[in-house]
């Protein structure tokens, strides 16, 4: 596409563009070492997400600010409306990407002395590949305005809520056959959550993909099929 | 040993409202616009809906403002000025040749870009065309128009104490507010517009879009615009012209988010080189 014949309005839009892609290395970065940190146990790494997330929140400020100003200043229309609709939105579900690895961490420094038991540790950590798998998918579809393959990862998140919703039901089970994993499971199933979570903000960041591209909102229904709210677990007998 | 219930739960969101659009006011078939040897206007070809503002975008020299010229055929004072093709309104040819073009200039009244208030007082730039149209019977019934159009163009609380002072002595909104008054005062079916914010101040022109958005419940308006902004504000559909070419006319909202044709996004992003 031509530039603009204004060259500050270029500059500005490619700047927002740039933070924007910082925002989603550094997510995308902060996740991996959540859960790497969750599975080794440690505590340094973890330490190391929670102090980076101020990164994260700082850039979202920045984005929103930079992105008001320029609607103020140049009232963008067409594309570059949905440029910086598109980056408003996609920041605001990075920054919680951040918030949720953060939350990851901080289970880790909480599991200290725990209970050790990696097998249970299997089922997050698959969960967590699809998850990465996912954000790192959209961060490039959106990198290369691709809808078709934000599509793509649109339709794949409700096989990570089938994972999720059988992990919820698995942790349970080890709960009640062994009371000393309480918990271990209690905040691996938070740890999990927040995995699900993140690969509903890829699932989000897909629909802003899609609307900044063809210019239009999504109107399917998204494929949920998080089942865990409504899952229970029935008391081994005997 | 596992019992699993789910509920299934589904909403639905109701659509939101969208500007209904009446029938079509006046449509235009291939219209052609020659100035001399130079081919101003190519093959338009758009419909007008009645009772809503429709917008012509698009850079200087464009043809817009030559084919809003067309619809109350002020080219005919152009002598080099050459239409062919077709402009109907309400199914009425108005290029017939039995037309009368004085009748059609009422039904189509016209406001320009800087305020043309006569030089007379501001009674007196309202009464003018109901009087020589012969649309009121006594004083009284002129006195009933001047106020009415006047309250219509949102102008009648601050000039009704100085009816009597010159228009031309009013602030520049308070003259083209004049000049929407002096065109509703006959009774016209369509209100053409061009360009009647351009030289005024942005609470003037405030002022004007308010008065744009209540007029449309009664009259079919177009209006050309260099504000892209003041477009997608007043008018529920857009035409992008180029080069003599409407190259896109659509309903506002898609014109400005998600155009079709990419000279449209160039256009109205600041792209055009």
């Amino acid at each position: 596409m031509a530039s603009h014949i204004v060259t500050a309005f270029e500059n500005e839009l490619r700047e927002i563009n740039r933070k924007v892609a910082e925002m989603g290395g550094l997510a995308e970065k902060s996740v991996v070492d959540s859960i790497d940190a969750l599975i080794k146990r440690d505590t340094i790494l973890a330490q190391r997400v929670i102090a980076g997330d101020t990164r994260l929140d700082q850039l979202q400020r920045e984005i929103e600010d930079d992105a008001i100003t320029l609607i103020a200043k140049r009232q963008p229309l067409a594309v570059d409306l949905r440029e910086v609709v598109s980056a408003i939105r996609i920041c605001n579900d990075l920054e919680r990407v951040g918030d949720l690895a953060k939350n990851t961490a901080k289970r880790v420094l909480a599991l200290k002395g725990e209970y050790q038991a990696p097998a249970l540790l299997r089922g997050v950590e698959h969960m967590s590949e699809i998850v990465l798998e996912q954000l790192k998918e959209v961060l490039d579809a959106f990198g290369a305005r691709d809808a078709a393959r934000a599509m793509a990862v649109w339709k794949r998140d409700g096989a990570v809520d089938d994972l999720y919703t059988s992990l919820f039901r698995e942790l349970l089970t080890y709960m009640m056959e062994d009371p000393r994993q309480i918990t271990m499971c209690t905040h691996l199933l938070f740890a999990a959550k927040n995995v699900e979570r993140i690969g509903d903000h890829a699932t989000n960041i897909a629909e802003t993909v899609h609307y900044l591209v063809v210019g239009e909102q999504l109107a399917d229904e998204r494929p949920k099929s998080d089942a865990s709210s409504m899952t229970t677990v029935a008391y081994p007998k005997g | 040993m596992t019992a699993m219930s789910s509920v299934s739960i589904k909403t639905t969101i109701a659509a939101k409202p969208e500007f209904k659009f009446g029938k079509n006011k006046v449509s235009a078939n291939n219209v052609n616009v020659f100035y001399g040897d130079k081919h101003a206007l190519k093959d338009v070809t758009v419909n007008i809906p009645e009772k809503a503002v429709m917008a012509f975008i698009g850079p200087s020299g464009c043809g817009k403002s030559t084919f809003l010229r067309c619809l109350n055929r002020m080219n005919d004072t152009i002598p080099i000025a050459k239409v062919t093709g077709k402009v109907e309104i309400d199914n009425q040819d108005i290029y017939d040749k039995a037309l009368d073009v004085v009748q059609l200039r009422a039904r189509v009244g016209m406001v320009f870009q800087k305020p043309n208030p006569f030089p007379k007082s501001i009674y007196e730039n309202i009464a003018y065309g109901p009087k020589i149209h012969g649309l009121a019977a006594s004083k009284s019934d002129l006195n009933e128009i001047v106020e009415a159009s006047l309250k219509k163009a949102g102008l009648w609380d601050e000039v009704k104490d100085r009816l009597s002072d010159s228009g031309t002595g009013l602030s520049g909104g308070q003259q083209q507010r004049l000049c929407i008054a002096r065109a509703i005062a006959v009774s016209p079916e369509i209100i053409l517009m061009d360009e009647p914010c351009s030289a005024l101040d942005p609470i003037a022109t405030a002022r004007i879009e308010e008065l744009i958005d209540e007029l449309r419940e009664n009259f079919t308006i177009v209006i050309v615009t260099h504000s892209m902004q003041q477009a997608a504000r007043v008018s529920q559909r857009t035409a992008f012209f180029h080069l003599g070419v409407l190259v896109e006319e659509g309903t506002t909202d898609t014109i400005f988010t998600n155009p079709n044709d990419s000279r449209t996004q160039d256009y109205i992003t600041g792209r055009f080189g």
